[in-house]
């Protein structure tokens, strides 16, 4: 699952997602920017996964729909194929969801429930082919729907007479469908039992392979983002805090609060030695309304030293080719201490 | 040997809906021992959350339940509703999945707590407040005396779950139910109030039933567990035969698909197949057995729960483990 050298299909540069928000009382209401997302800067190589973790209220989801265009950015560029997504217009950047594609979290939510499964999965491509004749529509319906694990004769059946995953399977056959070169997974598994969840994550992970797909993965859950991902880009508030190789976040995390989320996993093994207290954050996180000066992660940070306090991390690389803003990285020793071979 | 503190018998919960009857826990046997900690890990529709409402007597208007759950020998399930209130919040308590909807949002967390205080302990008012604020401090809730003052919405997440920690354990019940505390919750404030719950239960030896759906964090809280599937028990030992030696190929295939940070590569996860099936028409024979990759004639045949050894109970044909 290596990425492919070469160039990047997305290239996000300094992306900046503000809302207004409205705040005082009625004499003295004020606007103020709520920023979800502040700054945010990735590439993306063909063939790629790129998970996106990070707790409620991280930017995460708004980064996600930013990036289709759903929402406007304040500043920064989307590149997709080396063109501007954020300048275009909005009958330009449906063109390009041709090549883009989402699933979402509820499955069943997103799902019109007056739609039969096939019409739900055959909307895009009447969508972008409004002459593409009937048999065509039919044959590349049940092809996806064999993709994806179900069976092509419940093609005339309706989303509330399928479970939560099979939902979900319904939404990546529709995501697949017109052949799209990257597929953005909003939680895809997070509202799944634990038996279905594994079995949506070897779906995407299948099919990834199979059609060369890039993905970019977001999910609170490490575990299920190690699994999927080849690198991890972990934010808070809005931020990048850091973007590694899988295998190296969650060996040696670089930033102080991917240790803290690294190490709250509960591991499930009961011979694995337990977790002190002294590994809780401090505190919860800040109102992203009124975000702390400096890094924005210092108020809860154990190593925090005054400069944090002051002036903000740049995300920079370190010599191992993983990106980290934190101004100690380099002092910090936070391997992670499991039974697992050490492999190089 | 002590008297168990709870004994649940030949637990049946029906529900009648639209679409015909649903058989949501099919008979469950279990005993509870004081001060011990009991998992109950199941998927949703296995019956573990009914089991435990149905024993609370809360089930709702189109579900009825039979069977016996004694506490201290005493049948709950027989119990008139006023004779049951004498037990809920005091020697059985509850805390739920969603602490923004099991808190009232119009009363501040003072009344919320004080009431159950009140009326559980016939405390007066000042004690009880002082009670209250006591328990938000074990919580570690930061502030309390101030914060007790606030109204739910004031609260984060994980400190709205604190709050419903600190209410259920208020009255020191002998029993605390938790079903799925920490899922609504972000990773970091998970293990923290896992930690909290394990920590409060231990010191004032309380047995706990633990409701979720993740075998991840059972493992650091329980000493036993009872893996359901369609509404029955499927499984039962001790924390450390579970993981370590399971007997159950639906046990076996709910670890396989945990999938593991502290591994290193990332292989197929080997989940279960199939889906968990409809409680509406649950198959002849074992339950498991369409889903599952050992099935062999006999399970044509409804599996009865045996011990695999003593105190490890399965209800699987296979000889072997999975």
């Amino acid at each position: 699952m290596t990425a492919s050298a070469g160039k990047p299909v997305l290239k996000v540069q300094d992306l900046c997602v503000h809302y207004d928000v409205q705040q005082g009382g009625f004499f003295r209401q004020r606007v103020v920017p709520l920023k979800a997302v502040d700054g945010i800067s990735f590439e993306l190589q063909a063939g790629e996964t790129l998970g996106i973790v990070g707790e409620s209220g991280c930017g995460k989801s708004t980064l996600a729909r930013a990036l289709l265009g759903l929402i406007r950015p304040r500043r920064g560029r989307v590149l997709w194929l080396g063109e501007d997504l954020v300048g275009l217009n909005e009958k330009e950047l449906r063109k390009k969801r041709k090549e883009i594609q989402i699933i979402f979290q509820d499955p069943l939510a997103s799902l019109n429930p007056r739609m039969t499964v096939g019409d739900i999965i055959a909307e895009p491509l009447w969508t972008f082919y409004p002459k593409i004749a009937r048999v065509q529509v039919e044959e590349r319906v049940r092809g996806v729907m064999k993709m994806v694990g179900l069976l092509p004769n419940q093609i005339n059946r309706y989303p509330h007479e399928f479970s939560g995953g099979q939902c979900q399977r319904i939404g990546i056959a529709r995501a697949l469908v017109l052949n799209p070169k990257l597929i953005i997974c909003d939680e895809p598994v997070s509202a799944l039992d634990v038996s279905i969840q594994a079995q949506i994550i070897d779906l995407l992970r299948n099919l990834q392979k199979k059609l060369s797909l890039s993905l970019i993965f977001i999910a609170h859950d490490l575990a299920v983002v190690k699994h999927i991902s080849d690198r991890v880009m972990v934010m808070y508030l809005g931020r990048a805090m850091e973007v590694s190789s899988a295998e190296h976040l969650y060996r040696r995390p670089r930033h102080p609060y991917t240790n803290a989320l690294v190490k709250a996993v509960p591991i499930p093994d009961p011979t694995a030695p337990r977790r002190q207290e002294d590994l809780w954050l401090r505190g919860d996180m800040p109102s992203p309304l009124n975000p702390p000066g400096g890094c924005v992660f210092h108020p809860r940070c154990p190593h925090a030293v005054k400069r944090c306090e002051l002036e903000v991390p740049p995300l920079r690389k370190l010599p191992e080719g993983d990106w980290v803003a934190c101004h100690v990285a380099e002092e910090l020793d936070l391997t992670i201490v499991t039974d697992m071979p050490q492999v190089v | 040997m002590t008297e168990p503190l709870l004994e649940v018998k030949d637990l049946q919960v029906r529900f009648d809906t639209p679409d015909g009857e649903v058989h949501a826990v099919r008979g469950l046997d279990f005993v509870l021992e004081p001060g011990e900690s009991l998992a109950i890990v199941g998927e949703s529709g296995s019956g573990k959350t009914q089991a435990m409402i149905a024993v609370l007597g809360l089930l709702a208007e189109n579900g009825s339940a039979s069977g016996q759950a004694l506490f201290r020998g005493q049948d709950l399930m027989a119990m008139k509703p006023q004779e049951l209130n004498r037990h809920r919040g005091r020697d059985i308590a509850m805390i739920f999945q969603d602490p923004m909807t099991s808190l009232n949002p119009y009363l501040s967390i003072e009344q919320q707590l004080v009431e159950v205080c009140m009326h559980h302990q016939g405390l007066g008012r000042r004690e009880a407040r002082g009670h209250a604020v006591e328990m938000l401090r074990a919580v570690r809730i930061p502030d309390p005396e101030q914060r007790i003052k606030q109204y739910p919405y004031e609260f984060s997440g994980g400190m709205r779950q604190r709050v419903m920690i600190a209410m259920g354990l208020i009255c020191e019940p002998a029993i605390l139910i938790a079903d799925e505390p920490t899922t609504a919750l972000d990773v970091t404030v998970q293990s923290q109030i896992a930690t909290l719950v394990k920590e409060v239960v231990t010191r004032s030896n309380m047995a706990s039933i633990l409701i979720t759906h993740d075998l991840g964090v059972v493992a650091g809280v329980s000493e036993k567990v009872l893996v359901m599937y369609a509404g029955e028990m499927v499984e039962f030992g001790t924390v450390e035969d579970i993981y370590a030696r399971p007997q159950h190929p639906y046990t076996r295939g709910l670890i396989d698909s945990v999938p593991r940070l502290d591994r290193v590569g990332n292989d197929d996860l080997h989940a279960i197949p199939g889906n968990p099936p409809n409680m509406l028409s649950v198959p002849e024979g074992c339950s498991f057995r369409e889903r599952c990759v050992h099935a062999f004639d006999a399970c044509a045949e409804a599996p009865a729960l045996r011990e695999a050894w003593p105190g490890h109970l399965k209800r699987c044909h296979l000889e072997k483990a999975p």
